[in-house]
């Protein structure tokens, strides 16, 4: 960890993340639907993996899993800008000439791992986090899980095996926006809560953190003791960053219509003034 | 076949530091010992987890490891399905799933442990390679080519202890390609796993009855040795085929589809597991003969009783 930095320039953050939703938004009316609440849901902690946790993304020793498939939207523009990914290649997602779908594919530029379907993603970070650790290289596996996805089974399997093999150079996120396809998480499982403790209990160090705060998201991280695999509980808007998009279901998957998607603007806009 | 696969694996992790083996709370037995001792960071015990078995296998290969899963058959298919379909063969990952006493060998414990239509659902898969050994040394034959492959996954169904060796003197080993253990001009028996042993005593008792028998092991389930199957359509005046599996979606029902596609001449039998649960005990025998599948039944079957 001693090659980050001590601090993060979060109005470089904020301007990135700005602009992450707003090239999100146009690829919006390219198609019929995409998961753009979710993708904005998670829009900081993805960016903060990428430039501010990662070491050298794509030639350094860390690796980054999205198990939240569904948000890989704001994966995509984050490799874009990086060049890993062509503009060619999101101005083609979902359609038959393109190689970019819905969820990441293993094989595309950038993608680690094929995820979409719920509760594989941290089980698959063990397995990476175990031949990284056997083979003393130093690398970091970071992954997003979503707070639906936690509800998964596999999940806790893959809890309780990072912490039973001691793998501390896990670094988790949960995306908490507290929503999931049919309504509120916390409605649907009300002891699915307090997450904290629940990953104490398993034996990870778990912190809690305000997640579109990337000055937050940073300190979470370098406080880690290093000692055990690290879940950062991030509570999350859905839709952040969009006033109408905000806590409501239906934007989990829905593509704005034009006079929505230029109100949209305006408000990024302004949100960067 | 535990423990032949268990040096097997052990040669192929002391000549390759990539190859680990994640087990759910089921462990080889013989040399796993050395290998757990030995390489104890390449021996990974999950506990009764095998959903996360997989997904740790997955991990492990996208990062250029060669891993096996172990555990009994159906814990390690069906359970953890959907890993299997989308960390292994969707991601088309050079993991061994081993599915240890496949069939029905574990006859006393009851359809719970039984694994009657594996060779079905893994044969669905795209990108999924099976091979079923028919005995130890084709176990280790089996074990040391799953150990080097980089194909993708494959599901490696094995039986549990105890099994005679029957391929001593066979030609060598190939995979995806059929396999003599004896040849005859009259009848063929296509078989492949454990039930080879029963295949061998039913060639055993047409031959005394004056007819030439082929035994042939079709170790490779996946992709399926179709033109060896077609040579052994063509060249016998009757096939056989035994299987300890379901009707279904196995070396049966493939057999039949390959002698329908070549429009073939010879006369085709199928003895299968049914497809029902039985809800016998007894031994590995006792619960083959409830599914119809014994020397005596087959052979009076097929009037040679």
């Amino acid at each position: 960890m001693s090659t980050l930095p001590n601090s993060i320039d979060v109005r470089a953050a904020k301007e990135r993340c700005l602009r992450f939703r707003r090239r999100i938004l146009d690829i919006s009316q390219q198609v019929s639907a995409l998961h753009i609440g979710s993708a904005y849901s998670c829009t900081e902690i993805v960016d903060s993996i990428y430039h501010n946790f990662m070491r050298n993304p794509g030639s350094g020793p860390d690796t980054f899993l999205m198990s939240k498939g569904h948000g890989c939207m704001i994966q995509y523009v984050i490799l874009e800008a990086m060049g890993v990914l062509s503009r060619a290649d999101l101005n083609a997602y979902c359609t038959p000439g393109g190689r970019l779908g819905v969820h990441p594919d293993y094989g595309n530029p950038g993608i680690q791992a094929a995820t979409g379907s719920l509760g594989h993603g941290l089980s698959m970070v063990v397995g990476m986090a175990l031949a990284e650790r056997t083979r003393k290289t130093g690398g970091i596996i970071y992954t997003v899980l979503s707070d639906g996805e936690v509800q998964e089974g596999s999940t806790w399997e893959a809890t309780m095996m990072a912490s039973s093999f001691g793998l501390s150079n896990i670094v988790a996120f949960v995306d908490n926006n507290d929503f999931q396809s049919l309504g509120r998480t916390s409605e649907t499982h009300p002891s699915f809560y307090p997450l904290v403790e629940k990953y104490l209990a398993f034996g990870w160090e778990a912190v809690e953190v305000p997640g579109h705060d990337s000055a937050a998201l940073f300190e979470a991280v370098m406080g880690r003791s290093g000692t055990k695999p690290l879940m950062v509980v991030a509570r999350t808007t859905k839709g952040k960053g969009v006033s109408y998009m905000e806590n409501v279901p239906m934007w989990h998957y829905r593509s704005p219509s034009k006079p929505e998607y230029e109100q949209a603007v305006r408000e990024l806009e302004v949100a960067g003034q | 076949m535990r423990n032949t696969f268990s040096e097997a694996l052990y040669e192929a992790a002391t000549a390759n530091r990539d190859i680990y083996i994640v087990v759910a709370d089921i462990s080889p037995a013989g040399s796993m010992a050395k290998f757990s001792t030995q390489y104890p960071e390449r021996f990974i015990n999950v506990g009764v987890a095998e959903q996360s078995m997989i997904g740790i296998c997955a991990g492990l290969a996208l990062k250029g490891c060669q891993p096996f899963a172990y555990t009994i058959a159906t814990f390690s298919l069906y359970r953890p399905f959907e890993m299997v379909r989308d960390d292994l063969c969707y991601q088309n990952l050079p993991v061994t799933v081993v599915g240890m006493g496949a069939g029905v060998i574990y006859s006393t414990l009851g359809g719970t442990h039984h694994t009657q239509e594996d060779i079905a659902i893994a044969g669905a898969l795209p990108n999924m390679q099976i091979v079923a050994p028919c005995d130890p040394l084709e176990c280790t034959e089996a074990t040391r080519w799953c150990a080097t492959q980089k194909n993708g996954p494959v599901y490696l169904r094995i039986g549990k202890a105890g099994e005679p060796v029957l391929t001593k003197d066979a030609e060598p080993w190939q995979f995806g390609k059929v396999r003599y253990l004896r040849r005859g001009s009259d009848i063929c028996i296509l078989t492949y796993g454990v039930i080879t042993k029963m295949a061998m005593e039913i060639a055993d008792r047409l031959q005394a009855q004056g007819k030439s028998v082929s035994v042939v092991s079709s170790h490779t389930m996946k992709p399926l040795d179709r033109a060896g199957i077609t040579e052994a359509l063509r060249n016998h005046r009757q096939v056989i085929v035994i299987e300890e599996h379901a009707p279904q979606g196995g070396l049966a029902a493939q057999t039949k589809q390959i002698a329908w596609d070549i429009s073939a001449e010879c006369r085709l039998d199928t003895f299968s597991l049914q497809d029902a649960f039985i809800h016998n005990y007894g031994s590995h025998d006792d619960l083959l003969a409830a599914h119809g599948l014994s020397p005596q039944r087959i052979l009076q079957d097929l009037g040679n009783g």
